[in-house]
């Protein structure tokens, strides 16, 4: 009896009564039902899942959207330029100069009341006369460009030198990386000073081409991007591949007789294209922080082109009474930097193999 | 009946991931007795590293026991505080991890981590704490104690590593010694030795040993006893002989004709299927869709833990089963 | 020079050294493998076993010229195997790699990663035929139609394993190097890619080089078995000889420092347990390279290495003393 009670089982009340239909042997399809596989995901989709979990990256998303809608819509909807003075009724306004925020010079003033219609100044005028909003928003154009130029120039001289170097290895590897260390050592200011000197004095510009524009500030500025800031991705991208060339699947591409342009191109990029795409993120702002500094201390575009450095730069002067014609060009650079690095935090967290489980 | 060092009360562990709950241990129970050296056994994915980490509390951070009680001589150690906890770490549990690199700190000598652990737990100073170190390392059978004292980790090689790692674990004289996979990154000729040497240092300072690992051979040659897991449930636990030569689950059952034999070359009987998957568990049995006598209930229902004629316990409907069928032919007799 | 002792491979030599760095002047030479000999037939499985280090798996790549051999010869069929002809025999000679997960390209499909070989060497006429012959592979290796459009990274190490040995079979090859195909798997998959590698074998009668470090494996799979001890083969023979009566003294301390899962036989054996660590590749003992740990060294195992010496139906054993 004893022994009878031993073989009850231990947990569930379990009686002499049990139902032997449910005692018969399962189908295979029946139990190939529990096995389900978890829905397919790419790459792609996972990390835009995770970064669409993210307040801070899809937030900084909206902002960079705004701004350049911003930027696209409002010259084609406001009737001034960045670098005419306002006219009313077809006559030079003099007097509009310094107005604050949606107030009206006293030409404006009189047309107005006479039955005309004036758009709003919506951030006033500088001391020359011109709306300064389109100055901002002419400003903002130029310095998302030079950072989107800039940061595209360093990502292709950057991967190229950098997938060579590391994939080739080597004496190779050691030339091209001791280049690296040498541009590294270069004081990138200085650089950029002594090319636009030189440049102002050497090359002459179509006038009216955007490089004339920009002036030759720009133009050494960009060289020197071009010249001495893809060390950082070239150094990156080696690191990458080399990590990337231990994987088995490198070997075994390898071992089925795969050239090495194909190695690099199938196996190799793609997946070092996530750290690319983080590093260029976080390179736009650091293009654009470069640029207003330049600009802000008189060596970035050429007048009256505006840049938000030197908007900032010329708001100096009336620092006392104009307060927030500083406010307007720094809080732009603040929003396009601060958008940009949190996005590249967020693609970064949410691509990033390593720090992914 | 001798009492208990550690008991396990229908434990639950989870992950919170981005991707839902992971149950990576479910309803686990189960003693040590101490002296004894316990295996427990899985696959990956199993819980029994889970298990053994919800012991010494280490989880990580997204880890976190859901249920369960775990009781060292009686005392639940889930509503230990910092410092009790700190106390039960080291000096009555400690454990040792598969990889004897990464568990040692690169930076610091042999020496100077071996006392750390000993000045921490205990009241001996500077120069007493040298010594005990030296006397452990001399126990584990490390050659030039003195000599390795002073030697940084990168300069031994993985048997020395997991001898330096096991005196630490030791030097402070615990209850329990947990061992996570202590040999899975070792070669076979230095498995052996750590094995031998792991069997030898249990019957001088005779404390419990929990064995965590996926190697049957490993587990045969060491334990008393056997639980073995899957998908984060104990699927049977009793002695080594009950579980090799009497297995009660299917799982143990296809687990053991899956390995090669000694003496034949006959073809292999593996376990169909993949692996479970964590996120996705069936409502009965883990184990039911990969297991050939799966039954509908096994679908349906989780099965009960159910004692074995030979005293061994396991969660199978089979057993069930088989009880119904003989009590049946046992009614026709009455 | 025709194919005429029968070998499908055949290895004369072969040696692989590394330069390491070891100063900034200093070069030492890392003699991963340094003199192997062996051969293969037609159909054939040759089991590689020995410890990390060991260099079993370098004699894996080398065979397949993924490192340039330093010396010795590759014969294929009677051919010497160079770098200038390589290209041709990756369609005869195919490996399947240890890491199921690190192996297969993250970002491909299951469908191209199978059918990068058939790419590479241009084995269709139309994508139709591409398609038909990924799908036949597919299913070869026991792996679901619908499977062909997920990621790598989508299955268990299992399945990986058997994208790995479609991927190596989609050129038909006479030839197979399998560099530890089991060890990262569990031991209930484990089974099931053993049975398959055998299936295949049967159905295809293709050779292996099957590299392992688990030895009743490799004894359950091979016909022959080499065992490796520091760049050297140390034994080779029949498989069920070498595993039951070994003659070096490695493989005998070997074999006797596997785990059985046995309880009654683990617990009543007499473990032969070697002392001390594996030496540096870098800095060989002299003479036999095992005599550091050998419980039978003489003086003359380190004045001189001993070379394999058959000693009755093939088993070769080099030892001076056994």
């Amino acid at each position: 009896m004893s022994v009878e009670e031993n073989k009850m089982p231990k947990r569930s009340p379990f009686s002499a009564q049990i139902d032997l239909a449910k005692f018969e042997l399962a189908t295979e399809e029946e139990k190939r039902q529990q096995d389900v596989m978890s829905e397919s995901t790419t790459f792609l989709k996972d990390g835009m899942r995770r970064l669409r979990k993210n307040p801070l990256a899809m937030g900084s998303i909206v902002v960079l959207v705004l701004i350049l809608l911003l930027i696209i819509i409002a010259p084609r909807v406001v009737p001034y330029t960045y670098s005419g003075i306002i006219t009313v009724d077809g006559v030079r306004d003099k007097s509009a100069k310094n107005l604050a925020p949606f107030t009206y010079s006293k030409l404006e003033q009189k047309y107005i009341d006479e039955g005309g219609e004036v758009f709003p100044h919506i951030l006033g005028t500088d001391e020359m006369c011109r709306d300064y909003f389109m100055r901002v928003i002419y400003g903002t154009r130029v310095s998302l460009f030079v950072g989107l130029f800039a940061s595209v120039l360093v990502l292709i001289i950057g991967v190229l030198y950098g997938s060579i170097s590391g994939y080739a290895g080597g004496r190779v590897d050691m030339f091209m990386m001791r280049v690296v260390d040498i541009i590294y050592s270069l004081p990138d200011l200085l650089m950029v000073i002594l090319l636009s000197v030189v440049l102002s004095q050497v090359i002459t510009f179509q006038p009216g081409s955007l490089m004339a524009k920009l002036g030759s500030n720009m133009v050494s500025l960009f060289i020197v991007f071009g010249l001495l800031y893809w060390v950082g991705m070239a150094r990156l991208v080696r690191g990458q591949i080399l990590s990337i060339k231990e994987n088995e699947y490198v070997l075994a591409a390898q071992s089925i007789g795969a050239k090495s342009g194909r190695i690099i191109k199938r196996h190799i990029l793609p997946n070092c294209i996530s750290v690319i795409i983080i590093s260029t993120a976080l390179q736009i702002p650091s293009a654009i922080f470069t640029e207003s500094f330049l600009s802000f201390v008189g060596l970035g575009v050429q007048a009256p082109m505006p840049s938000l450095g030197s908007l900032a730069n010329s708001a100096r002067d009336g620092l006392q009474s104009y307060p927030y014609k500083l406010v307007f060009p720094a809080v732009m650079i603040c929003l396009i930097v601060l958008a940009f690095n949190l996005l590249g935090d967020g693609l970064r967290d949410a691509f990033d193999p390593k720090l992914k489980d | 009946m001798s009492e208990n060092i550690l008991e396990v009360k229908d434990l639950c562990t989870s992950f919170f991931t981005d991707s839902g709950e992971v149950k990576a241990v479910n309803g686990v129970s189960f003693n040590l007795s101490p002296g004894k050296i316990l295996g427990i056994v899985g696959e990956s994915g199993s819980g029994k590293s889970v298990t053994a980490y919800s012991i010494m509390q280490i989880l990580a951070d997204t880890g976190k026991v859901v249920s369960g009680e775990i009781l060292y001589r009686g005392e639940n150690i889930l509503n230990y505080d910092k410092r009790q906890l700190k106390d039960f770490r080291g000096k009555k549990c400690s454990i040792i991890f598969q990889d004897p690199m990464t568990s040692l700190n690169p930076v610091y000598t042999v020496g100077n981590q071996l006392m750390e652990g000993i000045m921490l737990h205990t009241d001996r100073n500077k120069e007493q704490a040298r010594e005990r170190a030296k006397e452990m390392l001399e126990l584990v059978g490390v050659n030039e104690p003195a000599r390795r004292l002073k030697q940084y980790p990168f300069e031994l090689s993985g048997g020395m590593r997991q001898r330096v790692m096991i005196a630490m674990a030791l030097a402070c004289e615990p209850d329990i010694l947990i061992a996570d996979e202590p040999t899975t990154a070792l070669d076979v000729t230095i498995q052996a030795q750590i094995l031998e040497l792991m069997k030898e240092l249990q019957k001088k300072l005779g404390m419990a040993i929990i064995m965590v690992t996926h190697d049957l051979g490993v587990i045969a040659d060491m334990c008393d006893e056997i639980i073995v897991m899957y998908g984060g449930r104990v699927c049977e636990r009793g002695t080594a002989e009950d579980i090799f030569y009497r297995p009660g689950h299917e799982y143990t059952k296809g687990l053991l004709r899956s390995i090669p034999q000694e003496d034949t070359n006959d073809r292999l009987v593996p376990i169909a299927g993949t692996p479970i998957n964590l996120l996705n568990m069936p409502k009965g049995c883990a184990f039911c869709s990969r297991c050939d006598a799966a039954m509908k209930i096994c679908l349906e229902e989780k099965p009960p833990e159910m004692q074995m004629p030979d005293g061994h316990y396991a969660s199978c409907w089979m057993n069930v089963k088989k009880q119904y069928e003989e009590n049946e032919g046992g009614a026709g007799n009455e | 020079m025709s194919n005429d002792n029968g070998y499908l491979v055949e290895v004369k030599d072969l040696k692989e050294h590394f330069p390491v760095r070891t100063g900034f002047f200093e070069k030492t030479m890392l003699k991963a493998v340094d003199g192997v000999s062996f051969q293969i037939k037609p159909g054939e499985t040759l089991g590689l076993v020995g410890e990390s280090g060991c260099g079993k798996t370098t004699v894996g790549r080398t065979l397949l010229h993924l490192y340039k051999p330093t010396g010795g010869q590759i014969l294929f069929e009677g051919e010497e195997v160079t770098e200038n002809n390589i290209n041709e025999y990756r369609k005869k000679m195919q490996m399947v790699f240890q890491d199921p997960y690190s192996s297969l390209n993250p970002r491909m499909i299951v469908e191209d990663i199978i059918g990068e070989p058939l790419d590479v060497h241009k084995l269709y006429s139309s994508k139709g035929e591409r398609r038909e012959k990924i799908l036949g592979l597919m299913e070869t290796v026991g792996l679901n139609a619908e499977h062909a459009t997920r990621y790598a990274h989508e299955f268990s190490g299992g399945q990986r394993q058997r994208i790995g040995i479609a991927r190596a079979l989609a050129v038909n090859p006479k030839f197979i190097v399998c560099d530890e195909p089991v060890s990262a798997l569990d031991v209930s998959i484990q089974a099931q890619v053993i049975n398959m590698f055998e299936d295949l074998q049967k159905k295809l009668g293709m050779a292996y080089l099957f590299i392992a470090h688990d030895l009743l494996i490799v004894k359950h799979i091979s016909d022959r078995i080499a065992v490796m001890y520091l760049g050297r083969i140390v034994e080779i023979g029949d498989a069920d000889e070498v595993y039951h009566s070994p003659k070096h003294p490695y493989t005998v301390s070997l074999l006797s420092a596997v785990p059985i899962p046995d309880p009654k036989t683990a617990k009543e054996r007499q473990r032969i347990i070697l002392s001390g660590d594996v030496p540096s590749p870098m800095n060989l003992p002299s003479g036999c390279a095992f005599r550091t740990r050998c419980p039978y060294a003489t003086e003359k195992c380190a004045a001189e290495c001993p070379s394999l010496t058959d000693r009755g139906d093939g088993h070769m054993v080099a030892c001076w003393n056994k």
